[in-house]
């Protein structure tokens, strides 16, 4: 009952999806208010049908309703009831109705807080939302409906793949689709105002929020991801220039672009049609990310699926949205008219060298990833394009864009001043020269590398700094005035100083790991001392434990540092019986931002274990700058500027739109 | 500075760029780029030694040795050749004897294949898509290499490396 109530929810979402991609342009044309505002509630509507229907999933889910095939694939009775929820999104057909979910979630919130917008402008926006929706509505109801029923329901489900059985599938899923989804927003924007042929500073400044709240989401998704295969898949790696992993990076980079182009079109009004092309390019990327993860063209542990006929669906919409996008940018970006002028070295010119070398840098990772793929349609031939590939490449365009972006903010717009700006960076760039001396006397000429590409994060990071300092007067004005002043600094202030410092911690992070990562691989036997980096750690022993819906085997070891104990680490492999497969489950201890790092392998003869110890100096650090990227994001999102001089009382805005 | 300038100066910029990029990704391509092989296309192609490529088959039955200090040594093998590799390090989850692998890394003057990374990264049925692929081209696909535990299950993957 509740699955077929869940599926008819679907179908009406798809009904009002039809209804609102439609009569609102319809009302566009012909200028009714009326027709125009149908939007609006279709598109709560249709969010109230979605949420059922997911609803129901997640329903069915908890109750183990066995008789759903999505259920029985992928739960089992004895599963926790927190996997039992995230579950629902930890298979295809479930993690495409998130992806509608997420879909219909954003449109209702433009619906909802889109008062201040032209009405003409919400009523086109939505509309092309709803026709995304409507093709995501059609692939699942022909190709992946979850509520499809089974004849002779079977007692027991197939349980959830062991990998996916963690609290990352929480967090990561819904916070990545919150940022692929989210840049529908921006896209929509776009297609709407070049179907209007109108296009001014604010419908930038309309756009910017939404833009900004995918791209928190898409960082902390990234982040959260990434961390999650460092402890999950127990070989100690954060990233592996997998193509899934490029697929959400590509919009990331895109994404990020397109947050600074938005900044140039609102303040100075320029910029506008490639604004709009990077809008578009950001949305078709996650939908080429969408597609390389659920089409079943690469394997990975993100590819659920491996039907035909969902991989050609996902292709035609790509096809269709990215290629009518393109054509209709092609048909009108030129009626656009121009906008502001500026000097190459001004902040314009500075976020359009940053535009250059993101979009130039994503556009490496797209060949990367998607030449073996047409190699192998093209010729038969199979090759990897793996790390060095992108270490080749990817990294010698991220180093200007590094030492561009503590210049950028203390450019003035129109006409900047290089030598001012750099004059005011001298602090930051002795800072800078200074860790890389002490680091590489420290390393004793170890490589010239590490220290260098330290410095240059020290050198974002004490920047992100200066323009602090500069803002605010510190050590040039009294304190109190320099305090005062930092109050009164925008938060938007406070978020691009926080973004880019975070950029320059992950560097740090990411060097430290990469260059002084400790390993230790070898058999142990109870009793054996493995010595690491300083540390010692002696294996207690082995013992068996029965979990909830599987056999462990935990190994105890002791950690000592200098003869001082640190505590007890138990890594441990996991037997899902149901599926009979045994995953790793690292332990990790913290220091500081350092971890030690203990995973299992196969026993061997004679009861010796392989183990297998790292020691990550920094290593937490990748991940702790994406969290204060996205916190600087989240301050720019709280923003004054944002609210103010925007939306009115709802109320007295619905009256005026009525006389419009 | 006019509207012209300014236009060329953009223009100029980006293709300097762009240039430099098509520059770091030619060079990337030549020197990075890992090709795929099986026993039997080792055996016609003669790789040369030293250069470093993705092998990938079927891990021979019976072959799997456990040296000391978690040396191992197995046979890679597509039914027609068979290879000898080595590797030092710890297995992947997912590695079993009579299932597909794929390993990376060169081959010694003696033959050997010295693999530095295992990848396990296939789903349940434990069948790399490359190395089904170049089965099937070869003609020694079994059906039920690919045989599915009951009920039309789609094959949950899973992903893993060891280096």
């Amino acid at each position: 009952m509740i699955a077929e109530a869940g599926h008819y929810a679907l179908v009406l979402a798809l009904a009002l999806a039809l209804i609102q991609s439609s009569v609102p342009i319809l009302g566009a044309r012909l200028r009714d208010p009326a027709l125009m505002n149908v939007a609006r509630s279709t598109a709560l509507a249709q969010l109230l049908f979605v949420a059922l229907s997911f609803a129901a999933l997640v329903t069915l889910h908890v109750t183990s309703d066995f008789s759903v095939v999505n259920v029985f694939e992928n739960s089992h009775s004895l599963k926790p009831l927190i996997y039992k929820i995230t579950g629902v999104w930890g298979n295809h057909e479930g993690s495409m109705l998130l992806w509608v979910s997420i879909l219909a979630l954003f449109g209702g919130l433009v619906a909802a807080f889109g008062n201040n917008l032209p009405l003409s402008l919400r009523a086109h926006v939505l509309a092309v939302q709803a026709w995304i929706a409507s093709a995501f509505y059609l692939f699942i109801l022909i190709t992946s409906n979850p509520f499809l029923r089974i004849a002779d329901p079977p007692i027991e489900g197939r349980d959830l793949n062991p990998v996916l059985q963690d609290i990352g599938l929480a967090v990561h899923p819904p916070m990545l689709y919150l940022g692929y989804v989210g840049f529908s927003i921006s896209f929509s924007f776009a297609v709407a105002a070049l179907l209007e042929g109108r296009i001014d500073a604010a419908w930038a400044r309309w756009v910017r929020p939404w833009t900004l709240m995918a791209w928190i989401f898409l960082t902390l998704g990234i982040a959260m991801g990434s961390y999650w295969a460092y402890y999950e898949l127990g070989w100690g790696g954060w990233w592996f220039w997998d193509p899934v992993e490029n697929a959400s990076l590509m919009p990331w980079l895109a994404g990020t672009a397109l947050l600074h182009s938005l900044v140039v079109m609102e303040k100075r009004n320029a910029l506008k049609v490639w604004t709009i092309l990077l809008s578009i390019l950001a949305f078709s990327l996650s939908l080429l990310g969408t597609f390389l993860v659920r089409s079943g063209v690469l394997t990975s542990v993100h590819a659920f699926a491996s039907d035909p006929t969902r991989g050609v669906f996902i292709l035609l919409i790509l096809c269709i949205f990215i290629g009518g996008s393109l054509s209709l940018y092609a048909w009108r970006a030129s009626s656009l008219k121009q906008g502001g002028l500026f000097a190459p070295i001004s902040r314009e010119g500075a976020l359009v060298l940053n535009n250059l070398l993101l979009t130039t840098a994503c556009a490496t990772v797209f060949i990367g990833t998607l030449y073996p793929l047409a190699l192998e349609v093209l010729t038969g031939e199979k090759i990897s394009v793996g790390a060095p590939f992108f270490n080749l490449t990817f990294g010698p365009l991220f180093l200007p864009l590094l030492i561009a972006v503590p210049f950028g903010p203390l450019l003035a717009w129109k006409r900047g001043d290089l030598l001012g700006a750099a004059q005011r960076l001298t602090a930051a760039g002795v800072a800078a020269l200074v860790a890389v001396a002490v680091l590489w006397a420290w390393t004793r000429g170890g490589g010239a590398f590490a220290p260098l590409a330290i410095g240059l994060a020290v050198f974002v990071i004490a920047g992100a700094c200066s323009d602090f300092a500069e803002r605010t007067g510190l050590f040039r004005a009294p304190f109190a005035t320099a305090v005062r002043r930092a109050r009164g600094l925008p938060r938007s202030n406070w978020g691009t100083m926080l973004a880019h410092a975070g950029v320059g911690i992950a560097l740090i992070g990411i060097v430290c790991e990469t260059t002084w990562n400790s390993e230790y691989i070898g058999s142990m036997k109870p009793d054996d001392v493995a010595r690491i980096a300083g540390f010692e750690l002696k294996l207690d022993g082995l013992t068996q434990r029965q979990g909830p819906n599987y056999r462990e085997m935990v190994a105890q070891f002791t950690v000592s540092l200098d003869g001082q104990p640190l505590g007890v680490m138990t890594p441990s492999k996991r037997n899902f019986t149901t599926r009979g497969m045994t995953t790793t489950e690292a332990a990790l201890k913290t220091r500081g931002a350092s971890q030690l790092y203990i995973s299992l392998g196969d026993i061997a003869g004679g009861g010796a274990i392989a183990v297998r110890i790292y020691y990550k100096p920094m290593v937490l650090l990748i991940w702790f700058g994406p969290v204060l990227m996205a916190f600087g994001g989240m301050l720019s999102l709280s923003d004054r500027r944002l609210r103010v001089g925007a939306p009115k009382p709802a109320r007295a805005m619905r009256g005026l739109q009525a006389a419009e | 500075m006019t509207r012209k300038q300014r236009r060329l100066t953009i223009i100029g910029g980006s293709l300097a760029v762009l240039a430099v990029a098509a520059v770091l990704v030619l060079n990337a391509m030549r020197d990075s780029i890992v090709f795929f092989s099986t026993p039997s296309m080792v055996a016609e192609k003669h790789i040369a030694a030293g250069r470093r490529f993705r092998l990938g088959g079927l891990v021979q039955p019976g072959s799997l040795v456990h040296g000391d200090n978690l040396a191992v040594t197995f046979e890679v093998a597509d039914g027609s050749a068979a290879l000898p590799v080595s590797y030092k390090g710890i297995l992947p989850d997912l590695f079993r004897e009579g299932q597909g692998v794929v390993a990376e890394g060169v081959l010694d003057p003696s033959g050997v294949f010295r693999a530095d990374t295992v990848l396990a990264k296939h789903d349940e049925n434990y069948m790399p898509k490359e190395v089904a692929d170049a089965l099937k081209k070869q003609g020694h696909w079994k059906d039920d290499y690919g045989k599915k535990p009951a009920y039309n299950a789609k094959p949950a993957a899973t992903q893993g490396a060891s280096r």
